[in-house]
């Protein structure tokens, strides 16, 4: 088979067969228990630190967030 | 010692120039030449007279001279690239605007380019840049990564449109839509582009946020996705080192295909996925709510990213494209309804529960009314990517109309919300100067763009009409002079929406340049805030 047919082929059997389940995934990660608290919180971080950068310590309280 | 490796580059850069201008093909590289000796030679004096000066990093402040350099030249490249674009409106509409005199630099060929340059990289481009600058800062909490690296983005960006422009009215083109820029400009996009994206990531990693804020990934996906296409659609071998004249790597239909790849993506990326990135920054700060839901943020996200990548071959339906790959195209186009109107919805309802803003705040008003503009344009571009209705739209004013709403509609009004928001913020002023100017500047220019997409959609569905028009011998009915000559009205109609769309942004000008000058500037951070 020449490389054009063999691509094309591999194009729209395995490649989006991987891309269907790739996004699909994504979207069912989007969704897993336990998301929402961390995507509430990243929703809120555009109002934090308005004027100036977090200072190292707010940094560590952070980390300590997402471990809890 | 570093700057003395940047004065030994920047005077090699000014020599070869100097030699480039010396020995150029033509016209358009000899000027390029010169400008680029120009900006090298003052570049070196800047340094030469900063020699030796110590750095001082406030790492406990954000970097937001750049930022304020960016929202001055995108108000300016905004003004300029809509005074362009009114003129070859006229020039259309009144033929003899193609002034004798400076025929072949100020005609409606060299003009037109400059215009689609002026608004998309030079007003886009520069909102992008200060937005993506001023965003990643605030949701990472960390100051821009890289010291001047960010200076060098931004001067860099402005040499680049300097070049551009002088290059198109000499006649350097490379003939690829959005992609004129000839082959010398084209590497030094790359190296501009290349530390836009260093910088970015540099300040995604030193982040002190544990999650990256979605506007993040639509900025990041638009910064390394225009970095390939821009790489893959001008591979081209120059014919000389002297000379602007390059041929592409692709031939015949390869090359077309390649180049609506990139032309698409650039829609795709460029003006959706990088502005998307200021929508859910700037809507949810100015609406005071988070955005309305953060997972459907993130599937809008991925839903774009793994769609909008196939869909440029709809525009080269009935061509000499395989017919699989047109098909292929159309279907990917149609599909893109569901994430764009998705983010859609999710942009408008995080005003819900704030709706009464809508009627106290123009600066929301304008980001809703370009969210409306963004799920118009993308519903009327899928439909037309069908083949059915492409085989009546294509090379029609009708796509002129499309891509204006979605350009003025969609991407002129979020930035200039952006604009609204951030100059009182940089400047440290309590409000800005006027919200009755900023009224007048919206419905100016939603009065502007209604006239320009209605024109347009009456000229080229008339247009497209006219050309298939057969009699009963099944001969064609109308010659194309007549279709330009029934054009006329609807031509003077779409360069008033214009004017229109120009005064707004002229005001807002004049009100921005009054926000810094004579609002009083706030109480001094310092004293107000803790040092926590």
């Amino acid at each position: 088979m020449d490389t054009y047919s063999f691509l094309r082929h591999f194009a729209d059997s395995w490649m989006l067969l991987l891309m269907t389940l790739l996004f699909i995934g994504i979207v069912i990660f989007a969704f897993r228990p336990g998301s929402r608290r961390v995507h509430d919180d990243a929703a809120q971080s555009i109002f934090r630190n308005d004027k100036r950068p977090a200072p190292a310590e707010a940094e560590a309280a952070r980390r300590n967030f997402k471990e809890a | 010692m570093w700057d003395y490796v940047k004065l030994i580059v920047l005077g090699v850069i000014a020599v070869l120039a100097a030699i480039g201008a010396n020995y150029a093909h033509d016209l358009a590289y000899q000027v390029n030449a010169i400008v680029v000796m120009l900006a090298a030679g003052l570049t070196f004096l800047w340094v030469l007279r900063h020699m030796d000066e110590p750095v001082v990093v406030a790492t406990n402040e954000y970097n937001d001279g750049v930022v304020r350099a960016g929202v001055i030249a995108t108000a300016f490249w905004g003004a300029v690239g809509f005074l362009v674009g009114v003129v070859i409106a006229f020039q259309l509409a009144f033929p003899s605007l193609n002034i004798p005199g400076v025929e072949g630099i100020l005609n409606f060929g060299r003009l037109r380019p400059l215009h689609t340059s002026a608004v998309i990289f030079a007003f886009g481009g520069n909102a992008l840049i200060m937005s993506a600058f001023y965003i990643v800062q605030r949701t990472c909490a960390t100051r821009l990564w890289g010291g001047n690296l960010g200076w060098f983005v931004f001067w860099g960006w402005q040499l680049m449109i300097v070049l551009a422009a002088t290059s198109y009215v000499l006649g350097g083109t490379q003939s690829k839509e959005y992609a004129e820029t000839v082959w010398y400009i084209d590497l030094w996009i790359v190296v501009v582009w290349v530390s836009f994206l260093l910088v970015f990531l540099g300040t995604l990693m030193n982040r002190k946020e544990p999650h990256i804020y979605v506007a993040n990934w639509f900025l990041l996906s638009m910064i390394v996705t225009v970095a390939m296409l821009h790489v893959v659609n001008n591979l081209a071998v120059p014919i000389s080192p002297f000379s602007s004249k390059s041929v592409s790597a692709f031939g015949g239909v390869q090359d077309a295909m390649t180049q609506w790849w990139y032309g698409h993506n650039a829609v795709g990326f460029f003006l959706t996925a990088g502005f998307l990135g200021m929508m859910y920054y700037f809507v949810p700060k100015q609406a005071e709510r988070p955005v309305y839901s953060y997972k459907l943020s993130i599937i809008h996200f991925w839903a774009l990213i793994f769609l909008y990548i196939w869909a440029g071959p709809h525009h080269l339906h009935y061509t000499a494209l395989p017919d699989w790959a047109a098909t292929l195209g159309m279907t990917f186009s149609i599909m893109l309804w569901m994430p764009s109107w998705g983010g859609m919805i999710n942009g408008l309802m995080t005003l819900s529960g704030a709706w009464d803003k809508l009627r106290t705040d123009p600066i929301i008003r304008m980001m809703v009314v370009s969210i409306g503009f963004y799920g118009m344009s993308t519903f009327e571009g899928p439909m037309m990517s069908i083949k059915a209705v492409n085989s009546l739209s294509h090379y029609t004013d009708w796509t002129i109309g499309h891509v204006h709403s979605g350009a003025l509609g969609w991407n002129g009004m979020i930035t200039f919300g952006a604009l609204y928001f951030l100059t009182p913020r940089l400047w440290n002023r309590e409000r800005l100067y006027s919200l009755s100017l900023v009224s007048w500047h919206f419905w100016l220019a939603t009065i502007g763009i209604v006239l320009y997409a209605a024109s347009m959609w009456v000229t080229g569905i008339m247009e497209g009409l006219m050309w298939r028009e057969v009699d009963a011998n099944g001969f064609l009915v109308n010659a194309f002079a007549d279709t330009v000559a029934a054009k006329y009205p609807m031509y003077v109609v779409r360069g008033l929406g214009g004017v229109m769309y120009l005064t707004g942004a002229l005001i807002m000008c004049y009100n921005l340049v009054m926000t810094v000058r004579a609002q009083p500037a706030k109480a001094s951070q310092a004293a107000a805030v803790p040092a926590e």
